[in-house]
This record gives structure tokens, C-alpha cells and sequence, in this order.
């Protein structure tokens, strides 16, 4: 009994509290600004709105399912390809010392740009809303990919490379054997911190890109002024983001030594 | 003929910021096959750096170095290295450990229930075979080391190469470690050159010392030879005048001739 009162105590309590306290306040301000809508109103506004998650009305009208999904297939196949590329990448930078000096100009430059920056180039080249979209996922995806992916081969103690030396390893088995998994823990940071700044950034370049997605109904909400709908959203894209993260932390871990 | 690993005239130096750097000069010296000897000195005397040319992991700038009659131009599996930190891949089980080094070396020659066969063995003979399926991180840092010891004897190495291998664990560990040595050595016939600081065990368990001076341009200060009747017994050995006229001899030469001024 009190082993699990203590449980409670510890680890349920807290993060109760918080949110309680949270609602709390957001009602008090909901209290004095009418526009702001209450919990309660939102929560009944929820309910409608993932009692029918998958309908399709139209390309401007489909279900939150739907416009979640859509996000999620763009932040996957633009973080896919950012893995696809800048992994592999960061295995040569972070090997030789040419390219990494040759490629360190261009990445400190290009890495602080706001993703957002990029979509006019997208919009250029693609010429269609939906890949300016993914290029923007794949732009900001890519740079903590091959940064985290270089260092964690620049890490490689010497001691790893004594024995593949001392054993006479061919570089196939250097690699499968050693290089790759010494450094598959800075790689899954790189994921980890791709995939958060990849869907941070989806709900903006959706906004303004338009189309089936997360950011575009926020948008669409906005200018219905549905502003229930508008704070769902914020709930949804901060859970499915927290999901993410623990999956990805999950992963992780199953790979550190 | 009969020496095995035979060093010429090696001199070591490394480019430092201040110039050229001196590690070792002069070096000569023969090992026989099934001798095993130890490499005693100072820190910084440029011990390991020996141990490092003859594994081929540095180049010398001068001398010739010989390996079975081939020169050494680098690392190979006929020299086998247990490293001070055991250097085991923590990803690997410690049959895995292993087994990556019978791969390499049988791996071409020989079938796959086979190269398992010889990896149980090398793990067998450090009586580790109740942990084969464990990883590094699960076992004790004696268990390590033997796990290290299993992987380069099982490439059936010509020489042996051991740098500090217990210098890192307790007393007693070391003690047992030691004693378990003794016996693969033995029973394996093997040629082992081990690096060492600690006295007592280059006498229990070498046939020659060899003692380095300190560095910069380190030289061999003198090779005592150990002519104490094997297999050797710690406990039997602690009573011997004769353990105790080596074990003097050493430290002689480590404190008073070559007394370390800075340290």
C-alpha cells in the first residue's frame, strides 16, 4: 500500500499537478478574454473532432487523421532522404580529412539559415507545392545528420582502430564491425535532433505551402476563426513531436554501451 | 635461426612541436622461440613504444626488425596483442570478440563449425566459457582481460604481445591472472613479450628482463636473465633466496642506477 502511494507520490503526482495547474490558468484567462476558448469548450470540440477522424470532403476538408498522416508521410520521406544522404556523408567527412575541411565553409553557413528560407528555391526547382515542402524537411534534417554522424567517426577511440589494425581487418569489417556500430549512438542523436527540428518545421512551411497536412489546417482553422481547432492542433502536433522524441530516445538506448 | 623476433639497431624518434623527439636508440635485441620476456622500465621510458614496433603498429625510423625471418612492415595476425585496456568491442559478445580474430586469420581456410570450434577453445583455455554469450560490460575487468588474452591466442600467433595487460586490475586479480598466464604459456609453448612496470612480476614470470633506461633516447640498460626452474610457484618462489636476488637486481637497476630525478 504504501509502496504504491509512494509510486503515486513520486512519479503520477507531479506531472498531474502541472497539467491540472495548466487547464487551471488557461481557463482563468479564457475567463477574461472571450475570444480565448475555455477547456472545457476545446475538449468538446476534440471529441467531435477525433470521433470522425478519417473523412474526406473535398481536398480543403478531410478528417485531423488525414491531415496528421499527411504531415507525418512529408516529414518522412524529406527526413528519409536527409538520412539516405547526409548519413553516408557523414561517414566520409568524418573519415578524411579533405572533405571534412572542405565541406566545414559550407555547413557552418548553410546550418544556421532558417529552413523557411529554402522553400522559394523549392518552389522554384520543383515547381509544385508538396515536394518544396519535403525539400524543406530534407534541408533542415540533413545538417545535424552529418555533423553528428562525422563526429561520432572523429570519436572513434584508438584503441577500436589498434585492434581492426592489430587483427589485419579488411574495411568491410572495419566498417560493419566497428566503425558502424562505435558510432551509431552519435548517429541516433543526429536523428533524434533532426526529427525534431523536422517537425517543427512542417506546421510552418505547410502553412505556407497549403495543401492536405497539420500546418495548412491551422492555417485553414485561422481563417475560419475555429480557435478551438487551432488549439487542438497545438496539442496534437506537441504529442505526436513527443512521441517521436521518446520512440527515437527508445531506440537509442537499445544502442548505447 | 633460433631467434625469433630479432631487432637491429632500431631507433625511434617522433616529430614533436620542439623538434625532433628521441624515443628510443640503439635498441638490440633477440627473442627466442618459446622465451618469454618482459620489458621493465620507468614510465616514459619508450617500453611500449618497443612493444608497439614489434606489433607494427609504428614504424622505426632506423634498424631493421625481424619477425620469424620476415621483416615486420606492419601489423599482422603472427603477432598477437593483448592492449592494457583490453580493447574488447562492447558490441560484441566476448564469442563474438574472438571469433572476429579466427575469421580473419582461418577464416579463408577453414569452415564455419570449425573457426567456432577454435573460438570455444581460445575461450576454454582462459576458463571463460560460461560467459561467452555475455558482453563486455557484464563482466569483470579480470574477465575482460582473459577475454583479450583468448582473442589473440587464438590466431595462434608466433609471438605473443602483451602491453601492461594487468597493470589495471587489483592485486589479487593480477595475482590470479599471472598464474593462469603461466600455464597457457606453457601448455601453448608460446614466445611472449610483455611490457611491465611492476617487479615482481617480470621475475615470476620471465626468462629474461629486460631493463630499459630512462627515456629521452632510451637503450636496453641491461637484460638480467631469470634462471628459476619452471612451473614456478608464487608462494614457493617468496621463500627462494635465488627470487629474491633477481627480484634485487631489478630494482637495483630501476632505483639506483636509473632513479627517475622528475618523477
Amino acid at each position: 500500500m504504501t509502496r504504491i502511494g509512494r509510486f503515486f507520490a513520486d512519479n503520477l503526482l507531479p506531472p498531474f499537478l502541472g497539467m491540472g495547474m495548466f487547464i487551471l490558468i488557461w481557463a482563468m484567462v479564457a475567463q477574461t478574454n472571450e475570444s480565448l476558448p475555455s477547456p472545457l469548450k476545446t475538449w468538446d470540440s476534440a471529441v467531435t473532432l477525433f470521433s470522425d477522424p478519417f473523412y474526406k470532403k473535398g481536398p480543403n476538408d478531410q478528417g485531423i487523421g488525414w491531415n496528421i498522416l499527411n504531415s507525418l508521410e512529408r516529414v518522412g520521406i524529406g527526413f528519409g532522404l536527409a538520412a539516405l544522404i547526409g548519413i553516408p556523408l557523414g561517414f566520409m567527412v568524418g573519415r578524411f580529412d579533405f572533405l571534412d575541411k572542405m565541406s566545414a565553409p559550407i555547413v557552418s553557413m548553410l546550418r544556421p539559415v532558417s529552413p523557411l528560407a529554402w522553400l522559394p528555391i523549392g518552389l522554384l526547382v520543383f515547381k509544385a507545392a508538396n515536394p518544396a515542402a519535403i525539400w524543406v524537411i530534407f534541408i533542415s534534417s540533413i545538417w545535424p545528420m552529418i555533423i553528428n554522424t562525422s563526429m561520432g567517426v572523429r570519436q572513434l577511440p584508438q584503441d577500436y582502430l589498434n585492434v581492426a589494425r592489430v587483427l589485419n581487418l579488411s574495411e568491410w569489417k572495419i566498417f560493419t564491425k566497428i566503425l558502424f556500430p562505435a558510432t551509431l549512438p552519435y548517429m541516433l542523436t543526429g536523428i533524434r535532433l533532426a526529427i525534431g527540428t523536422a517537425w517543427l518545421v512542417i506546421v510552418a512551411a505547410e502553412m505556407l505551402t497549403g495543401g492536405v497536412g497539420i500546418g495548412f489546417w491551422v492555417w485553414d482553422e485561422w481563417n475560419n476563426l475555429n480557435v478551438e481547432h487551432i488549439i487542438i492542433a497545438i496539442f496534437v502536433v506537441g504529442i505526436v513531436g513527443l512521441l517521436l522524441e521518446t520512440l527515437l530516445v527508445q531506440i537509442a538506448k537499445r544502442f548505447s554501451y | 635461426m633460433k631467434s625469433y623476433v630479432r631487432i637491429e639497431n632500431v631507433q625511434m624518434s617522433f616529430e614533436a612541436k620542439q623538434g625532433t623527439f628521441v624515443a628510443l636508440k640503439d635498441i638490440n635485441l633477440n627473442i627466442n622461440r618459446g622465451e618469454f620476456i618482459t620489458l621493465i622500465g620507468h614510465s616514459g621510458c619508450g617500453k611500449s613504444t618497443l612493444l608497439n614496433l614489434i606489433a607494427g603498429l609504428l614504424m622505426p625510423t632506423n634498424g631493421i626488425m625481424l619477425c620469424a625471418g620476415r621483416e615486420i612492415a606492419g601489423p599482422g595476425p603472427d603477432r598477437g596483442v593483448v592492449f592494457q585496456n583490453h580493447s574488447l568491442l562492447p558490441w560484441l559478445t566476448c564469442f563474438d570478440n574472438v571469433h572476429l580474430a579466427v575469421e580473419r586469420v582461418f577464416g579463408a581456410t577453414e569452415n564455419r563449425a570449425q573457426l567456432q570450434q577454435r573460438t570455444r577453445e581460445a575461450l576454454a583455455l582462459v576458463h571463460l566459457t560460461h560467459a561467452e554469450h555475455k558482453y563486455p560490460h557484464e563482466i569483470s575487468g579480470g574477465m575482460k582481460q582473459r577475454v583479450g588474452i583468448a582473442r589473440a591466442l587464438s590466431m595462434q600467433p608466433k609471438v605473443l604481445l602483451m602491453d601492461e595487460p594487468f597493470g589495471a586490475l587489483d592485486a589479487l586479480t593480477r595475482a590470479h591472472l599471472q598464474d593462469e598466464l603461466m600455464k597457457i604459456v606453457a601448455s601453448t609453448n608460446s614466445t611472449v613479450a610483455m611490457v611491465t612496470h611492476d617487479v615482481d612480476e617480470a621475475v615470476l614470470l620471465s626468462d629474461r628482463i629486460v631493463m630499459m633506461s630512462n627515456g629521452p633516447a632510451a637503450i636496453i640498460g641491461d637484460i638480467l636473465a631469470v634462471d628459476l626452474p619452471r612451473p614456478r610457484d608464487r608462494l614457493a618462489l617468496a621463500a627462494d633466496p635465488r627470487y629474491h636476488r633477481l627480484r634485487g637486481q631489478v630494482l637495483e637497476f630501476l632505483y639506483h642506477r636509473q632513479l627517475r630525478l622528475a618523477a
